[in-house]
């Protein structure tokens, strides 16, 4: 299992400059929208053509400017979930799983009947798209990719048009549907939540180049850029005023702050994710900082809390009992161990 | 009314013969050029695109009697390539139901291609590549997915051309002339024996033409409603 992509591609004003190799099983790309995250799924399944560089599957080459190599789409054995699944709305899923299969009509049948067994979408065969739930959309979806046996899986957004309730149901669905395959999954996104539950390694691009990379849970613990850790969902920053390897001053929130962690010398921002403020009533002490409340929003399960100057604070259901019974506190604390440094 | 019972009992059907097979043979012929001609207009550049959509559209745009101008100006065996056609194949156009067909096909032709390009500029791209990417090639991919999903509009397209090239009046006129039993149509029947007076004769071409054109619409609408029974209602 490997792949390795090394892509550039001019589009108007937009460069695609993108370039990894990973061994992963399963690799997300985060993103926010029109960073050239799809754009890059694209030409690795060959529906777009870089400007330059290659393009590698379990050591086949499917592109290669230098080399003048570039493989069809057909001929890429790369599966592609369109985030509307993109079934063929006059076929019945039997037809839809078979469209790609080759081989005599014993064979393709046989091929469609375990895939409509292990997708559980048995009484469904003869039904055409439009009757379909999305949840059995992306099964049958999902069913005619795996039929045809792909080296690599690409998943394009895959839950962005669908509502909460929904998206939650189908990730799980999604990931059991994926355990069994032995082979490359790569999922775009832009919401980190998906990506968290789902990449064993992650990506993430921001306008057209990748921002940082690494094993996804320790990506978020330690985002490294300020634009990887804004992408991994870190909603303060500040810039930094380095005083020594362990103090550091936070220009923007007007707070010093003391880590027993070293402070790298080239640190540029310190990011500190809105969950992990812990409210403090009393005296003040090291690494508090004093606000005024500028506006609050009620969540569901959520309470969030403007401050001055310019930190957003999120306090979880839990938390907010205590808070309405002891007040708002006289200062909120930033956890060392929970700093982000970042270039 | 005797007097009518009369005149149906003479009457010569033949030019409801000629004009169904006009009709007939110019659908097909338009069917195939129009999927076809649509399905390269549809892939090329937008360049490209504006030029041959042009020329395409044009038949539709001009008067018929223009087009027939056009068309004689080709097949004339006194011009060069209708003289080549009939030195080297025997191929005789003008005054002739080769005439005719050739004058309709051209004017029902851009109705084929326009709603079959219509029809097809309206499916989902990812339809396309979600077919390479499975392996289909793209000869299968337009029959087996591109043909079928757009065929509402490419049945609405047939119709459409199958009345006009039923009507054709202009154009098949002048190449190919209205010679009874040979290129005379209804819609040339009826323009004669209006210039002779005759009302009832006209009249009972006139209904004759008014049932095809049901019967042809009320048809396909019964086939593309089947198709469509998948798709919502306003």
């Amino acid at each position: 299992m490997s792949i390795k992509v090394q892509i550039r591609k001019k589009l108007g004003g937009f460069l695609l400059d993108i370039s990894f190799q990973s061994g992963s099983r399963r690799i997300g790309i985060l993103g926010a929208s029109g960073c050239g995250k799809s754009m890059t799924l694209k030409s690795i399944a060959g529906i777009e053509t870089p400007d330059k560089g290659y393009i590698e599957v379990e050591g086949h080459t499917l592109f290669d400017r230098e080399r003048r190599i570039n493989l069809k789409p057909q001929k890429r054995n790369v599966g592609y979930l369109f985030q509307n699944y993109a079934l063929f709305p006059t076929m019945t899923v039997e037809k839809n799983i078979a469209a790609g299969l080759e081989g005599s009509r014993t064979e393709k049948e046989a091929r469609v009947r375990e895939m409509v067994k292990k997708f559980q979408l048995e009484g469904l065969e003869k039904r055409l798209p439009g009757q379909l739930s999305g949840g059995q959309q992306q099964r049958v979806a999902l069913a005619r990719i795996m039929a045809y046996e792909p080296d690599v899986i690409l998943l394009d957004e895959p839950f962005s048009a669908l509502d909460m309730y929904l998206k939650d149901r189908l990730q799980q669905e999604l990931m059991e549907m994926l355990a069994d395959y032995k082979g490359t999954v790569i999922m775009v996104s832009h919401n980190r939540d998906e990506l968290y539950r789902f990449s064993e390694e992650l990506l993430v691009i921001d306008e057209g180049h990748i921002a940082a990379s690494g094993e996804t849970k320790e990506l978020f613990r330690n985002p490294v850029s300020r634009e990887a850790a804004r992408l991994t969902g870190c909603k303060n920053f500040s810039r930094v005023r380095r005083v020594d390897a362990h103090t550091a001053e936070a220009a923007d929130w007007g707070v010093t702050l003391r880590t027993t962690r070293e402070i790298p010398e080239d640190i540029q921002w310190f990011g500190y994710r809105a969950h992990d403020f812990v409210p403090v009533w009393g005296d003040r002490g090291e690494n508090m900082l004093r606000f005024d409340l500028e506006s609050s929003a009620l969540l569901p399960f959520e309470r969030n809390y403007y401050l001055r100057p310019g930190i957003c604070w999120f306090v979880q259901r839990e938390k907010i009992e205590e808070l309405d019974e002891r007040g708002m506190p006289d200062y909120v604390l930033f956890r060392e161990d929970k700093i982000l440094f970042l270039k | 009314m005797e007097e009518m019972m009369e005149i149906l009992k003479e009457l010569d059907w033949s030019p409801l013969f000629i004009s169904i097979k006009t009709g007939i043979v110019a659908t097909v012929i338009s069917f195939f050029l129009g999927i076809f001609a649509a399905r390269k207009v549809v892939k090329a550049s937008p360049g490209k695109k504006a030029v041959i959509d042009g020329i395409l559209t044009l038949p539709m745009v001009l008067p018929p009697t223009v087009a027939g101008f056009f068309l004689l100006l080709l097949f004339s065996r006194r011009r060069p390539f209708g003289e080549f056609l009939f030195e080297e194949f025997g191929f005789k156009v003008v005054q002739t139901w080769l005439g005719c067909i050739i004058a309709a096909t051209v004017i029902a032709f851009p109705l084929m291609y326009r709603n079959a390009r219509a029809a097809m500029e309206q499916i989902d791209v990812n339809l396309v590549y979600a077919g390479r990417t499975l392996g289909m090639s793209d000869t299968k991919i337009f029959w087996k997915i591109i043909v079928p999903t757009a065929g509402p509009g490419i049945a609405s397209g047939t119709i459409l051309t199958f009345a006009r090239a039923l009507g054709e009046y202009g154009a098949t006129s002048m190449l190919a002339g209205n010679i009874p039993g040979k290129t005379g149509t209804i819609s040339q029947k009826i323009a004669m024996v209006i210039q002779d007076g005759d009302y009832l004769t006209a009249g009972i071409w006139v209904v004759v033409v008014m049932i095809i054109a049901f019967v042809v619409i009320f048809l396909m609408n019964l086939i593309s409603g089947k198709k469509m029974k998948n798709i919502g209602r306003w």
